[in-house]
């Protein structure tokens, strides 16, 4: 691992400061994304600073939404009894992620943070735009098999790995940074970015801007969502494609609907047609199976990730079934 | 160089660490405290699990100076040769391990977990040790281990804590 300097401050103004004054500098938080991948030198930050200290490591509810602190640790977050009532989707997911010691070194804002797992990116002999703009994607000819269906580029098509992210979708979560030009609140599905020609750029986020705090609204639709996740083994593994789903019906007739999918896209991808399509109609496995037709359109594989197309289809049905009963 | 204190199985110390040292190297190489294993360095396999503030962690996956002002109990605070903990003893009679190498990290896992699920079953056990990767045993037994040690921990509460080596306020 190259050297670094380290600094820690306990004051959100000075940690955003001290990393908007310097193109290489990082913020820390659990680390366990960014030490794997500095051991690696793929990240080699001159300065980090860590803000464990900084006080948002709290989940609070309030009348309207609960708050979730950017330090609060993914194993607190999926245990918490508001989170698993106003978002089970979110407490699905988490608990569905890593590990026990993972989830308890690990945060809320380092977790949407979390950089791509795509074996390329991750080995430095090998050609990656996202790593080294410009050098060429060896996984578009490569071996593909966790690689994107959708939201692809001829730059880049990896999978965004979060599978919180994906929850969070399903229950319109908003995002809130504090950054060098003050504080904003960003709605989850407009959080990341595509790789287009410019894959190095991942989120909305200024250099220096840092979340402070992630809020899901408290609604019906929400308490209703799941998470479903399919991978290689039963546990402790990436998604090979996963939903996030929410549903509500009023009258024999989908009133709302939420279709977050995960393992298929750069980033976590909002299903909106296929959400637009479900409203007004009755819940039925001919409206659910349209819906996931709809939400695979444009969709295309590189070879061995074919599979993916028919796997995410049949995900969507059984998902929506579930929260439709 | 930055200076850090540290409490390890209930012993404080004072040392300066570079930056980029994990939390494992300061264990192994500066304290000589050899339980904790190195199996991956790639936060996957778990043979690096200590307690952090009484919560499981990969220490190869964090820096030293991240642990700064903590208590870290490693598998030597667990238990001692002459004075196994129930669920060192249960790895041993159940045939909890064949070569050894994850099992410091298999027994801080499983101690963590029966922290938070004194009974758990056999599938909450699955997860609780899914960070835990065995190349030998095909964890049959090691489940068989854990499922007994957490019989004889209900049994005999006082041995059930490592908690005494916290410092107050360290463990919940
Ligand atoms: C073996 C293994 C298995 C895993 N399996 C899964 C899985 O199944 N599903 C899943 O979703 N994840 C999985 N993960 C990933 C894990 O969830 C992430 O590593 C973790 O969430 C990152 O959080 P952190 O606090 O450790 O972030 P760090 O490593 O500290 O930071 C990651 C990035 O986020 C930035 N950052 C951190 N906090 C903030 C903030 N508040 N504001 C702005 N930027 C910030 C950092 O600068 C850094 O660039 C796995 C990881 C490992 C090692
Ligand atoms: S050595 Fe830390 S997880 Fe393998
Ligand atoms: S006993 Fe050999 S790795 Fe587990």
């Amino acid at each position: 691992m190259r050297p670094f300097a380290y600094t820690r401050t306990a004051s959100s103004s000075a940690a955003v400061a001290t990393v908007t004054a310097d193109r290489d500098a990082k913020f820390l938080a659990g680390g366990t994304n960014l030490i794997d991948l500095m051991k690696d030198t793929v990240e080699a930050p001159a300065l980090l600073v860590d803000i464990n200290a900084l006080p948002f490591g709290d989940i609070v509810e309030h009348r309207t939404f609960v708050r979730i602190g950017a330090l609060a640790r993914m194993s607190d977050t999926a245990d918490h009894p508001a989170v698993v009532r106003i978002a089970p989707a979110v407490a699905e997911a988490l608990l569905a992620s890593a590990s026990p010691q993972l989830r308890n070194a690990a945060t809320i804002g380092g977790n949407l943070m979390q950089r791509t797992r795509c074996a390329y990116f991750r080995d430095v002999a090998t050609a990656c735009n996202k790593r080294e703009p410009g050098r060429g994607c060896a996984a578009i000819d490569g071996i593909n098999r966790q690689h994107a269906v959708l939201g692809g580029s001829r730059d880049c098509i990896c999978v965004h790995p979060s599978d919180m992210a994906v929850a969070l979708l399903a229950v319109d979560a908003i995002v809130r940074t504090r950054g060098p030009r003050g504080e904003r609140s960003i709605p989850i599905a407009a959080f990341h970015t595509l790789p287009g020609d410019t894959p190095q750029i991942e989120t909305v986020l200024e250099h220096g801007e840092l979340i402070v705090a992630v809020d899901i609204p408290i609604s019906r639709l929400a308490s209703t969502s799941t998470y479903v996740k399919v991978r290689d083994r039963a546990s402790y593994e990436f998604a090979l494609v996963s939903v996030g789903a929410a549903l509500s019906v009023r009258d024999g007739k989908i009133a709302d609907a939420r279709l977050g999918l995960g393992g298929i896209a750069p980033k976590p991808w909002r299903a909106l047609a296929s959400e637009r399509a479900l409203i007004g109609v009755a819940p039925s496995a001919a409206a659910f199976e349209r819906a996931a037709e709809i939400a695979v359109g444009g969709a295309r594989g590189y070879g061995h990730n074919d599979f993916k197309i028919p796997l995410v289809k049949r995900l969507i049905v059984k998902s929506l079934a579930s929260v439709a009963a | 160089m930055p200076q850090i204190e540290i409490d390890v199985n209930g012993a404080h110390h004072s040392v300066p660490v570079e930056p980029r040292l994990l939390l494992v190297h300061l264990l192994r190489d500066k304290l000589e405290l050899t339980g904790t294993h190195v199996g991956c360095d790639t936060s996957s396999c778990g043979a690096c699990t200590v307690l952090l503030n009484g919560e499981s962690v990969k220490s190869c996956t964090m820096f030293a100076v991240q642990a700064d002002g903590s208590a870290v109990i490693t598998i030597e605070g667990i238990g001692a040769s002459d004075a196994l903990h129930p669920m060192q003893e249960a790895f041993w009679k159940m045939h909890g391990l064949q070569c050894g190498y994850c099992t410091p990290g298999m027994i801080v896992s499983a101690v963590d977990l029966l922290r938070r699920n004194p009974d758990p079953s056999d599938d909450e056990i699955r997860a609780g040790i899914e960070g835990n990767l065995c190349r030998c045993t095909g964890y049959e037994n090691i489940i068989r281990a854990v499922r007994s040690a957490a019989a004889a921990l209900r049994n005999d509460e006082s041995r059930h804590s490592v908690a005494e080596l916290l410092p107050v306020g360290g463990s919940n």
